[in-house]
């Protein structure tokens, strides 16, 4: 006899037509209404921002415009003028060399680590579960005490480097460093989060596979390279898009270290955005400026979600 | 003989593996401290550089309480009514997302993969537009609906992760017993999905206490001011006195080591579920 289970066959009851096809439409607005809230809330503060952002970028939309409640379109000037802004390149380069140097310090600092922790040893749950704090206090809480520490005068970094005799670096006052101080603190910030997942991707790798790796041969960085690395590469996509797309709309950590300055020299797209829109009012060149950002983050998006599907499969 | 020495040897290997450990916490956990060390100094505007506090003195906490314990409220309201909301339009979402077969479900689980992707700056410029209309700025309310935009994405990912998981037999048993889907929903696969739940409120808490940049664009007066934006101010006006502003700082990392402490396996589930499902 066979032991799988087929659907029972009903008889079928005799319903007037009209009363199954009522059931069956009730049925499908309950379920509909389950996610009701959801989608009002999706459209109003995901769907509205977005036409409203893409619109305003091709309005003249200022201070006044708050008053006289009047945005005439005047077609690509903001673009134009955004493009035209004298920071706008600017602020491109530091996007980039922002998010690619937080990314590449968060990811290969954060794999050391995920690969320390894989080792047997006392408190490693412990210890691994307090090494997220740093993600979790709020990121301007962070910013207030790397500045602090960055401080040239009596901040305890440079007093740090001043044992080995290094003179005090203005980190956060010099046009020169400030960038560099910016994505130092970032990474800082940016370790646990990567160490978490990375760690988590580590813990799918049956160890079976070292063992046998081991009676191979292949032993440290050959396990790493051999193993390891082929094993881990979805988790690796997901962590570097993931980083990426929240590292380039990454705001706190720089208005609370350095408000972009000096000389414009942290401004990213990001805090420039923010700046034209909420500093000077502009909020026709600041949404121009947003959308960029929105575009650069798709890309990005789209290849996350890309992957994450294939590697579903 | 050959045993015991490996054995030995092995220990070692667990004993200097967590020495490394615990200088790797230290070193990375250094700023923490720092911040505690600084907060207890004594004011003024030159940044102590002894590394105990010896002689602490509670004055950055007073004025930091004096300054900023309002702001501390507003920002407790704000995190709970944004947890609040954050879970009451996610979790029948996730169930539906996880359990019907709707065209609609996939499209809602799509919007919010890529909703939590949108810089925040997009959506605090047009929302500083439509909250000046219904008069939203610098309220509770509005910072609450502005934060549920962290909190409902995050929720809707974790919750129907693990909605998908609910066996649809029980739920289908209790459908057969009479329940209609709310009552199965609410009395079924609620109490079996709590730890989803938690770990989903909890982030949706840390996510609006931390919330910096709908603070900043969504407020213009002192009425109401979340904590964070307290210590920016600080820190572009009082920075004479770092031990008040490392103090604000102090208090404001309460909760995360709060959540950390009592809720570690709710963290550890959050951390790593929102990006991988």
């Amino acid at each position: 006899m066979s032991a799988v289970a087929t659907p029972v066959e009903t008889k079928p009851v005799h319903r007037p037509e009209s009363r199954r096809v009522n059931h069956r439409r009730r049925d499908q607005i309950i379920k509909w209404m389950f996610m009701a809230p959801a989608i009002l809330y999706v459209a109003l503060f995901f769907g509205y921002p977005i036409v409203q952002n893409f619109l305003m970028s091709f309005q003249s939309y200022t201070a006044e415009t708050f008053f006289t409640d009047e945005a005439p379109f005047i077609g690509f000037d903001n673009y134009v003028h955004a493009f035209n802004n004298p920071i706008f390149g600017q602020a491109m380069l530091n996007t980039g060399l922002f998010t690619a140097g937080s990314i590449a310090g968060q990811f290969v600092i954060g794999m050391a680590i995920a690969l320390f922790f894989r080792r047997r040893f006392p408190l490693n749950g412990l210890l691994r579960s307090m090494l997220l704090l740093p993600w979790l206090i709020p990121l301007i809480v962070s910013s207030a005490v790397w500045q602090a520490m960055l401080q040239q005068e009596g901040g305890i970094i440079n007093q740090f480097l001043g044992i080995f005799s290094i003179p005090a670096v203005p980190w956060l006052s010099s046009p020169d460093v400030a960038l560099t101080a910016v994505i130092l603190v970032n990474i800082w910030i940016g370790i646990p989060f990567n160490v978490a997942i990375l760690y988590s991707g580590l813990q799918g790798i049956p160890d079976e596979l070292y063992e046998a790796g081991e009676l191979d041969g292949a032993t440290g960085w050959r396990s790493f390279r051999y193993i390891t690395w082929p094993l881990l590469r979805p988790v690796v996509s997901v962590v570097l898009l993931l980083g990426v797309v929240y590292t380039l709309k990454l705001l706190d950590v720089i208005l609370g270290l350095t408000n972009g300055g000096p000389a414009n020299s942290t401004q990213t797209l990001s805090t420039l955005s923010y700046q034209v829109s909420f500093v000077e009012f502009d909020f026709g060149q600041g949404a121009a400026f947003a959308n960029i950002l929105i575009a650069i983050s798709l890309v990005f998006a789209a290849i996350y979600l890309y992957t994450n599907r294939r590697s579903a499969q | 003989m050959y045993a015991l020495t490996l054995r030995t040897r092995r220990s070692v290997g667990r004993w200097s593996n967590m020495t490394g450990g615990l200088i790797l916490l230290a070193v990375l956990l250094f700023p923490v401290y720092w911040m505690v060390n600084l907060s207890l100094s004594p004011g003024g505007s030159t940044l102590t550089s002894e590394l105990f506090p010896a002689d602490p003195s509670l004055q950055g906490y007073k004025t930091a309480i004096a300054d900023q314990g309002g702001n501390l409220v507003t920002s407790l309201l704000v995190a709970l009514g944004s947890v609040a909301l954050s879970l009451a339009v996610a979790t029948p979402a996730a169930y539906a997302i996880a359990q019907f077969r709707l065209k609609g479900a996939r499209i809602l689980l799509l919007a919010v993969v890529v909703g939590q992707m949108i810089p925040g700056i997009v959506l605090a410029n047009a929302l500083y537009d439509a909250f000046n209309k219904l008069g939203l700025l610098n309220s509770i309310l509005g910072l609450i609906l502005a934060n549920a935009t962290a909190g409902v994405p995050f929720a809707v990912l974790i919750i129907s992760a693990f909605m998908q998981a609910v066996p649809p037999g029980i739920i289908e048993a209790a459908r057969v017993d009479g329940a209609g889907h709310v009552r199965a929903f609410l009395s079924v696969v609620l109490p079996v999905s709590t730890n989803a739940l938690v770990t989903a409120g909890i982030f949706s808490f840390l996510f609006a206490w931390s919330d910096f940049l709908f603070a900043l664009t969504l407020t213009t007066t002192e009425r109401v001011r979340p904590i964070t934006l307290g210590i920016y101010q600080y820190i572009g006006t009082q920075v004479t006195n770092w031990n008040s502003v490392m103090a604000t700082a102090v208090l404001a990392s309460i909760p995360a080591v709060i959540l950390l402490v009592s809720a570690q396996k709710f963290i550890a589930a959050g951390a790593t579920g929102g990006a991988i499902k």
